[in-house]
């Protein structure tokens, strides 16, 4: 803000700076596996019980749709570099939209296990022993902290789509848009890991 | 070499006004030194909270508050001095000012970042705090917020979860941005193996902040979401592990010790050879032994779980693995030792600190050795002993290392010198104070004090009244010390480019330094 002499543009810096910032976040999402883990051990039955109630089809579609982003945005980079501003902007939205349409997945699957009464403290699941009630609370707290996660990288991507109109992103420094993309890719791996064990081990 | 003509950094006018040239300014050197205002104004703090259980513990039964006020105080006492100083401490003070000049960089690599990162340590700190000022009765948990008690206490623990959950965020943003700088911005021809320890130290500190702090913020939202939306991760009557809560929380907070402890032991690798007028001894055996600290250091947490249940196996790997990573300090130690033999040793005031440092710190060591052994460990588990020995370590060793810091570099940071002999008294004050408050903890621990109790036997009685002394005569050493230094650089005298004659970066360029530290960026040869 002082000086405007801290104005230099080093590639390979900003990234690895993006990338221990990943490190960082994987670290995050670790803690949670572990305890995920242990709850597992510890409830197998109830975990397995549980998993049927969720609903395996709004999960895949929302799998196929980061996947599908996660394309989206590594294409934007290839384009940016390409001279290609335009298309950089059309494939950052995309990626935006599919984003905006797992929110709205979620947010629907969400709302219909709390229309059943699925949800931390209720009176069903309460009826239901500690380990149903554990892995609800998984469910909500590490879906919700992923849904948190690509909430900012679509803030984050939109800034991005605004820095491409303005110019300042841009053929020979793009590495803002390239740390974008990583951070996109890590909310997906996320969310790769978090499927098979929700939905998929039944 | 003479000071330079350019306006320095204290005198540089930016954009803003009064204070606002400090709260948004970027410049490393100034963010150093705001974190030095804020963190000594909390040190203040956590020492009258000290204070006040120093003075209830004069007596057997209550003497100046109840026991519910005890637990209070002992509870925000270890917030602050943890979250608040310790932990950000020597990396956040010295380690921003001088970091970027010790590698011959013009600032950090994130600017902007660094700022940040001051902003989100005192949102974190006023988060922390409010809870002191809110309705109901203020966190009793300790700082290690056990559960199941950390959800089940009426008192305020949210907003302390969530504080220390900001707090580690500004930690992880500092030591992201020095490993970044390290990688990037170092000087041409300054390779790995010619940077100074002190910046070595704090490379390593920084891979912790980074690998550590993120366990523990997960686990503290944990406890918020075990709070606010009742899930029953650590709750045995919702299903949950309480004993997960311990080894998630020391995952962290046994690396924190480090991240405490290794910035310090570069500023004694500082300070050492600069009043031995000797090169350090074995400089590559310091900077692996840092790196074998910060990496050894991750596997050891269970130590502080032995009496919690642990398979047999279990508790032998972390006992042993605890003696094992006593020795990159131990070669520490002896590189010290071996530096300063036969070399023509100036006693200054940062030297009286840093041999000191060397003396407290041996006995945090070796007493952490005795806690270490198991058969002894369930003996003194949860005793005084083990407050002893944290505080030897960790106030001893961070505390006499930055007040060795902070007179080595003073005349650096200010252009100012201090006076010699109240810095020397305020030291020799301090360090009796020290040894007598701390001393007779050892001796109550092994008869059987146990920590955190506002009351004790009778029988214990002479000891704890020694050791109260003792906090007062600390206090008092403390109080000499700010006010010299404080005075000194209001209207101490002109400092030298160099008054000590160092070897390292800082000493070549103006005092106080200029903007951007370098009127053209130096070549290591
Ligand atoms: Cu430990």
């Amino acid at each position: 803000m002082e000086q405007d002499t801290h104005d230099h543009y080093d590639h390979e810096g900003s990234k690895l700076g993006m990338w221990l910032f990943i490190f960082t976040e994987l670290l995050f999402f670790g803690g949670l596996f572990i305890v995920y883990g242990v709850s597992r051990y510890k409830n197998g039955i109830a975990f397995s019980m549980s998993a049927e109630e969720l609903d395996v089809t709004i999960g895949t579609v929302n799998t196929i749709i980061l996947l599908i982003s996660s394309a989206t945005i590594a294409m934007s980079i290839s384009s940016i570099q390409m001279k290609k501003a335009k298309l950089t902007i059309a494939l950052l939205s995309v990626t935006l939209i599919l984003g905006i349409i797992f929110l709205i997945n979620k947010y629907f699957e969400w709302g219909a296990k709390i229309d059943h009464g699925l949800y931390p403290g209720s009176d069903v699941l309460q009826q239901f022993g500690n380990g149903e009630t554990l892995f609800f609370g998984l469910y909500y707290f590490m879906t919700g902290l992923h849904a948190l996660h690509i909430i900012i990288g679509m803030i984050f991507i939109a800034v991005m789509i605004v820095k491409v109109r303005n110019g300042k992103i841009h053929a020979d420094r793009f590495v803002q848009l390239e740390n974008a993309g990583l951070y996109w890719h890590l909310v997906d791996i996320i969310w790769i890991f978090l499927f098979p064990l929700f939905y998929l081990i039944a | 070499m003479s000071n330079s003509n350019l306006p320095n950094y204290l005198e540089y006018k930016g954009k803003y006004k009064g204070i606002f040239a400090w709260i948004f300014s970027t410049d490393h050197k100034k963010i150093g030194l705001l974190y030095l205002y804020s963190i000594m104004s909390f040190f203040i703090v956590g020492a009258i909270l000290g204070l006040l259980m120093k003075l209830e513990l004069i007596a057997p039964g209550k003497t100046i508050m109840e026991a519910k006020s005890y637990n209070a105080v002992f509870t925000m006492h270890g917030i602050t001095m943890i979250f608040l100083i310790v932990v950000p401490g020597i990396p956040a003070i010295f380690g921003n000012f001088f970091l970027p000049i010790l590698i011959g960089a013009k600032d950090v690599f994130y600017p902007k970042l660094n700022l940040l990162s001051w902003w989100l340590y005192i949102i974190g700190a006023a988060i922390a705090l409010s809870s002191q000022f809110m309705n109901g009765a203020s966190p009793d948990t300790g700082w290690t917020f056990y559960a199941p008690y950390s959800f089940r206490t009426q008192s305020n623990v949210l907003p302390a979860l969530i504080g220390a959950f900001v707090l580690g965020f500004s930690s992880i943003l500092t030591g992201l941005n020095f490993i970044v700088t390290m990688h990037r911005m170092r000087a041409p021809g300054m390779g790995w193996f010619k940077m100074p320890l002190f910046p070595w130290t704090l490379y390593g500190t920084a891979w912790i902040q980074l690998l550590a702090t993120p366990v523990i913020g997960i686990t503290l939202l944990m406890v918020v979401a075990e709070r606010v939306l009742n899930i029953g991760f650590f709750d045995p009557a919702l299903g949950g592990d309480p004993v997960l809560y311990q080894h998630l929380f020391w995952i962290y907070s046994h690396p924190a010790v480090y991240i405490m402890i290794l910035p310090a032991m570069g500023v004694i690798s500082e300070v050492i050879p600069t009043f031995a007028k000797k090169e350090i001894f074995g400089y590559n055996a310091i900077v692996i032994s840092t790196l074998l600290i910060a990496f050894v250091g991750y596997f050891v947490w269970g130590h502080h779980m032995f009496t919690a249940g642990m398979s047999e196996t279990s508790l032998f790997a972390f006992s042993f693995l605890t003696f094992l990573v006593a020795i990159p300090s131990a070669i520490k130690i002896f590189n010290w030792l071996a530096t300063l033999y036969k070399g023509s040793i100036v006693l200054k005031t940062p030297m009286y600190w840093a041999v000191s440092f060397l003396f407290v710190f041996m006995i945090g060591g070796l007493s952490g050795l005795v806690l270490g052994a198991m058969a002894i460990n369930v003996h003194l588990h949860d005793t005084a002993f083990v407050v002893s020995h944290f505080h030897f370590i960790v106030f001893g060793g961070v505390g006499f290392a930055f007040f060795a810091g902070i007179h080595y570099w003073f005349p650096k940071i200010y252009g100012k010198m201090y006076d010699a002999w109240w810095a020397d008294t305020g030291w020799i004050v301090f360090f009796f104070g020290f040894l007598l408050l701390y001393t007779p903890m050892f001796y109550l621990g092994i008869a059987g004090m146990p920590r955190r109790y506002y009351d004790y036997v009778p029988e214990f009685h002479f000891a704890n009244i020694l050791s109260s002394f003792g906090a007062f005569i600390m206090i008092a050493g403390l109080v000499i010390i700010i006010i010299n230094l404080f005075r000194s650089a209001k209207n101490g005298e002109k400092a030298e480019v160099s008054p000590w004659g160092g070897q390292t970066l800082e000493w070549t360029i103006s005092s106080p330094p200029i903007l951007e530290n370098f009127e053209e960026i130096p070549e290591i040869k």
